[in-house]
């Protein structure tokens, strides 16, 4: 894993300002962890030629504050990270939000748009094991061996060469142990994923189990299933384990061979105690800062994994890319056109449209019918301004659709999607959301035309009542008499009904479907699915192969 | 008990291998020490330049310490690790028992995925309970007391102060962590919950927001949230690195101790000077036993977290029972009826259904409409006893369910519907679970009459493609028509299907409505459903609504 994705310090100022008091506090540490040394071994080698306790309280009381620096750079490393981690995720979160509002509506299904948000507040923790735990790591590993290099070599150079000799050769055998182990260790995780998804699976399918009388058979599944995981994981781990053996092999023997290095050298006369015992105390931390980082690699890699991904998105381009300034004519009484209109989604391949023409002309109600996929979402986006085209044009009598101020041309529109989203707040709030200025009598009479009014009336504090998620849930069909109201609340020319009585039960539908004659003397485009709610159009288009075919009009009687 | 003794009993980890693992930990770390306390002493008595000689034990057991902690270290990685492994397994199944006479019904809605992956998540963390919760406890304190033993037969002064030391490193410090970190971590999940939920509703409805104009409303509540959750995560990250900074200075101070200890001991004659240094980095040394405790204890209680999750679902009481004394089914055909059923969930003030009446005779084909919510799915788990009513009563042949034994009547009776899982197998396991005994003859037959056989064989891994998690590589209409192949397969007399064509389009549903309606034309069947295709073709049609029925006959 690369120690730090360039992008987050671009982007991000808080961890620019971050590195540097990493810097800072590692070099520090670094003169810390040489002045312990010193001081203990300063401490031992006098009272070693009879100095009494008098005489090495100071460096004694020094040695303890050392230590004690050493904690508050710990801490300190930990509580830079930690609000670093907390700073940064907010820029990505308010700026994911920005983003996804205004330039990329209709770029992710809303499912795995709302996991990524989840990840952009839960992922916190495993940022801040990043930014506190081993990022620092990565800073002291650079400098705290060179500064016991350093200062070793001054000290005695035979001692300093020795552990010269040991220290490259860790990360060296490490890295062939690690290729050698890689490609082997990646099957085996692949393969172990099923195993370890096979509970998860099964749990799933308990009330399935139960119904066919087998899981009781199931419990003796799930022990050999677990114990084909456990022999598989532990034969990956046995060859896993040998990279970081190698580090533990190299840093202990080390430290042996300095010690009975400097040992003989005592005795041959050639090293002085205090600089042996200082050499002796300072070995081990020269591959302390490595060992850890290994430890504290996991942890933090996934909450790379969550910053990554969010930049991933940040930086994927933008699908609405300018909004024009011309003030709207209004659909209510000019030609909507779809002019040769072309349009690919960048991840998939193909055209989902291809050279479609269609016309909405003012008041009437026009059904366009087509199997689930063949982009019937797709042309109401374009026309919601959710979307631009990839080829050709949308226009209002004759004028491209994107010369119009966008939000302007919005407030033209109502739009009830096939999966209405409900919001935190009361039944009123929700509907409220498509005019922000409305008085309670108009929210009524549009719950009430929507068909909503009845089911919303007998909540338990009626229109008050919180709904939604983290109040009383409502079905599909509450829901879309919900949105439903939402359009007729507004005063809209245009309105865009995305297969509006899809999985709804008879009751409901007709309810729908009632409330949808309200929108008559409105242009609407009806996106069906199925013929009944198509026959109530004035015109009925089909939409195959990314073309239309008109295929049914109403004669005026 | 306490849910630590509890959730080790639920697992019932193995104590041979926790005192392996134990050993060899503890192991690791008193060969560090030895290594430093060793080295200590060989350079302060090289330092009296004696014969070369004199120092070859020392010189041995540095290069024996040296060699000998890093294997053990990589065995005891080995052995944890196995015993996180076994744990895991043992807790699966522990659980799965506990859980399995309680679903679906008595565990909450069993359609939400968050409660399976928080379900699946909590036994996972299970694992953690020796190798991140009382193992480095029990390893400290087995390395500290060798410690402070050696230290006490070279100075018992130093080993008091030592021991102390390590009490305060390994006790003090990392429980003052936690009650620090539990008060600041409170109010950062609470203000962590608020954000999510706003942010994932916005990310999910930015659509709708766009179009009615409400984006800056929007970003607006969001940036209030995300202010409040900004300032108590730095609140929380200041306490974040307590544990470490205070372990280390609690160490410092125990090494000055100890050296202070030994300075004056030597000074006073008691105390040999070549064992000065070996005191003071055995002291050194030793607190790397409780190093990893602060972390441990934060683990720990996140494990504790789950497993509390857990027991509170285990400890559920199965409320349906076989009867002591059960009766046979009946061989003649039989009919299934509701008679004025009353019947709620655990957790609900109202009851789902109340008073309801259904009858099911053999041999006709009987549609339950409703809208969605009404409690048709209620009426197939009361059929099956996956719930018991709590007035009226359901019978099969005449009799009280209850007289018969679960596994018979659901042997009898097959439910198959949008419900019905796949596993993450083939299609022909997938079907098979229907009647394990059945012969690829059978097999072929229930895939005919559900009408999808050809297009099994016409797949290139035919019977043998896997159909991925949950049937993900399947459409809507071939997952339910496997599913009706696997009712199918079943020699159950009765059938129940419950909601096979939602989420379907008109075209689709239409024709598996046909294929249905085909392949039950001599069973007895009840058909749930919210959709209006193929109802004029059943014998009866009943309505649920306002949890009683109303009837239509036809034919």
């Amino acid at each position: 894993m690369r120690a730090l994705d360039p992008r987050l310090a671009r982007r991000a100022e808080p961890v620019r300002v971050l590195l540097g008091v990493d810097v800072a506090l590692g070099v520090t540490t670094a003169l810390v962890v040489l002045l312990q040394a010193t001081l203990l071994a300063r401490i031992v080698a006098r009272a070693f030629d009879g100095a009494p306790l008098g005489a090495v309280t100071t460096d004694l009381a020094l040695l303890g504050l050392a230590f004690a620096a050493r904690g508050a750079i710990a801490w300190a490393f930990e509580a830079a990270g930690g609000r670093a981690a907390a700073t940064v995720l907010s820029e990505f979160r308010l700026e994911l939000a920005e983003r996804r509002l205004k330039a990329q509506p209709a770029a992710l299904d809303g499912v795995e748009a709302g996991e990524i948000a989840a990840a952009a507040v839960q992922g916190v923790d495993g940022l801040r094991a990043y930014f506190g735990r081993y990022l620092p790591q990565v800073v002291l590993a650079c400098v705290v061996p060179l500064a016991v290099l350093g200062w070793v070599a001054a000290i005695d150079l035979t001692s300093a060469l020795v552990m010269l000799v040991t220290l490259p050769l860790v990360p060296v055998f490490m890295w062939l142990i690690g290729r050698y182990t890689e490609a082997r260790t990646r099957e085996r995780w692949i393969a172990l994923r099923h195993l370890s998804t096979h509970f998860l699976d099964v749990v799933r399918g308990l009330p399935t189990l139960r119904l066919l009388n087998r899981s009781g058979a199931e419990r003796e599944d799930i022990e050999s299933v677990s114990e084909q995981h456990r022999r598989a994981t532990m034969e990956t781990l046995r060859v896993g384990f040998l990279s970081g053996t190698v580090l533990e092999l190299a840093a202990t023997l080390g430290v042996a061979l300095v010690a009975v290095t400097v040992g003989v050298r005592l005795v041959g006369g050639g090293l002085g105690l205090q600089a042996a015992l200082t050499v002796l105390v300072l070995a081990p931390e020269l591959y302390l800062p490595l060992r850890q980082l290994g430890a504290h690699f996991h942890a933090s890699a996934d909450g790379l994994a969550v910053a990554e991904r969010i930049l991933d998105l940040l930086e994927a381009p933008a699908e609405i890319t300018a909004s024009g300034t011309l003030p709207p004519l209004s659909p209510a009484n000019e030609i909507v056109r779809f002019e040769h209109v072309s349009f690919a989604y960048p991840a998939r391949e193909g055209l989902v449209l291809d050279a479609f023409d269609l016309e909405l002309r003012p008041g009437e109600t026009l059904a366009l019918v087509g199997e689930t996929g063949a982009g019937k979402s797709t042309v109401a986006s374009l026309l919601l301004g959710l979307a631009e085209p990839t080829a050709g044009r949308v226009t209002v009598d004759g004028i491209d659709l994107a010369r119009f101020d966008l939000d302007a041309w919005r407030r033209e529109l109502a739009w009830v999607p096939q999966r209405p989203t409900i919001f935190r707040g009361t039944g009123s709030d929700n509907i409220r959301l498509a005019r922000a200025e409305a008085r309670d009598e108009e929210i009524r009479t549009a719950a009430r035309l929507a068909g909503a009014d009845g089911f919303v009336r007998a909540l338990p504090d009626g229109y008050d009542t919180v709904v939604g998620e983290a109040g009383r849930p409502l079905s599909a069909g509450e829901r879309r008499r919900i949105a439903l109201a939402r359009a007729l609340l507004r005063p809209a020319g245009l309105v865009v009904l995305d297969e509006p009585t899809a999985d709804l039960d008879r009751e409901s539908a007709l309810l729908v479907a009632e409330a949808v004659e309200q929108l008559r003397g409105r242009t609407v485009l009806l996106l069906a699915h199925t013929p009944a709610l198509a026959a109530r159009a004035d015109r009925v288009v089909v939409l195959d192969g990314g073309r239309a075919e008109l295929v049914h009009e109403r004669t005026a009687a | 008990m306490t849910t630590l003794s509890r959730l080790l009993a639920l697992v019932e980890a193995p104590r041979s291998r926790v005192a392996l693992a134990v050993a060899l930990g503890a192991g690791t770390v008193i060969c560090g020490v030895g290594l430093m306390g060793t080295a200590g002493y060989l350079i302060s008595r090289a330092a009296e330049q004696p014969a070369v000689l004199s120092l070859t034990v020392a010189i041995v057991g540095v290069r024996f310490f040296g060699l000998t902690r890093p294997l053990l270290r990589y065995f005891e990685r080995l052995s944890a690790h196995d015993l996180a492994l076994r744990t895991l397994g043992r807790a699966r199944r522990r659980v799965y028992e506990r859980i399995e006479p309680l679903a679906p019904a008595q565990l909450g809605d069993w359609r939400d995925g968050d409660l399976l992956a928080r379900l699946v998540a909590d036994v996972d963390a299970l694992q953690n309970l020796y190798l991140r919760g009382i193992g480095p406890p029990l390893i400290a304190l087995t390395a500290g007391v060798v410690s402070v033993s050696v230290a006490a037969a070279i100075l018992p002064a130093a080993a008091i102060v030592l021991a102390v030391g390590l009490l305060t490193g390994g006790i003090a410090v990392p429980a003052a962590a936690v009650a620090m970190g539990r008060r600041t971590g409170r109010l950062e999940a609470a203000a962590r919950g608020e954000l999510t939920a706003e942010l994932v509703e916005t990310m999910r409805g930015a659509p709708e927001l766009a179009v009615y104009g409400r984006a800056d409303d929007r970003i607006e509540r969001l940036r209030e949230a995300d202010r409040a959750l900004v300032r108590a995560a730095r609140r929380a990250s200041f306490t974040d690195g307590t544990g470490d900074g205070a372990r280390l200075l609690v160490t410092g101070a125990t090494v000055a101790g100890v050296l202070a200890v030994a300075v004056s001991a030597h000074a006073s004659g008691s105390l040999d000077r070549v064992l000065m240094a070996t005191l003071a980095l055995l002291a050194l040394a030793s607190f790397e036993a409780v190093q990893p405790l602060a972390q441990a204890a934060r683990e720990l209680t996140e494990t504790l977290a789950a497993g509390r999750r857990l027991l509170e679902l285990t400890d559920r009481a199965p409320a349906i029972s076989d009867p002591a004394d059960p009766a046979a089914l009946p061989d003649e055909p039989f009919g299934l009826a509701l008679e004025g059923v009353r019947a709620r969930y655990r957790d609900s003030e109202q009851p789902v259904l109340d008073g309801l009446d259904l009858r099911l005779d053999p041999g006709r084909r009987v549609a339950l409409v409703g809208p969605s919510g009404a409690g048709k799915t209620t009426v197939a788990n009361l059929l099956v006893r996956f719930l018991d009513p709590e007035g009226g009563r359901v019978t099969l042949g005449g009799r009280d369910l209850r007289d018969y034994r679960q596994e018979d009547v659901r042997g009898a009776i097959a439910v198959a519907g949008q419900d019905s899982h796949f596993f993450s197998t083939s299609i022909r396991e997938n079907v098979r679970l229907g009647r394990p005994a059945a012969t690829d003859e059978e097999l072929e037959d229930a895939l005919r009459e559900a009408q999808i056989l050809d297009w099994v064989l016409a797949l290139p891994e035919g019977w043998d493609t896997l159909v991925g998690e949950e049937g993900r590589e399947l459409s809507g209409g071939q997952r339910q028509r496997l599913v009706l192949a696997r009712a199918l397969l079943s020699d159950a007399r009765v059938l129940v299907l419950d909601e096979p064509t939602a989420h379907l389009d008109s075209a689709t549903a239409k024709a598996l409505m046909d294929s249905i309606l085909g392949a039950t034309r001599d069973r007895t069947t009840l058909l749930i459903t919210h959709r209006t295709e193929g109802l004029d073709r059943m014998d009866e049609v009943h309505t649920l609504a306002y949890g009683r029925t109303t009837v239509e006959c036809r034919g």
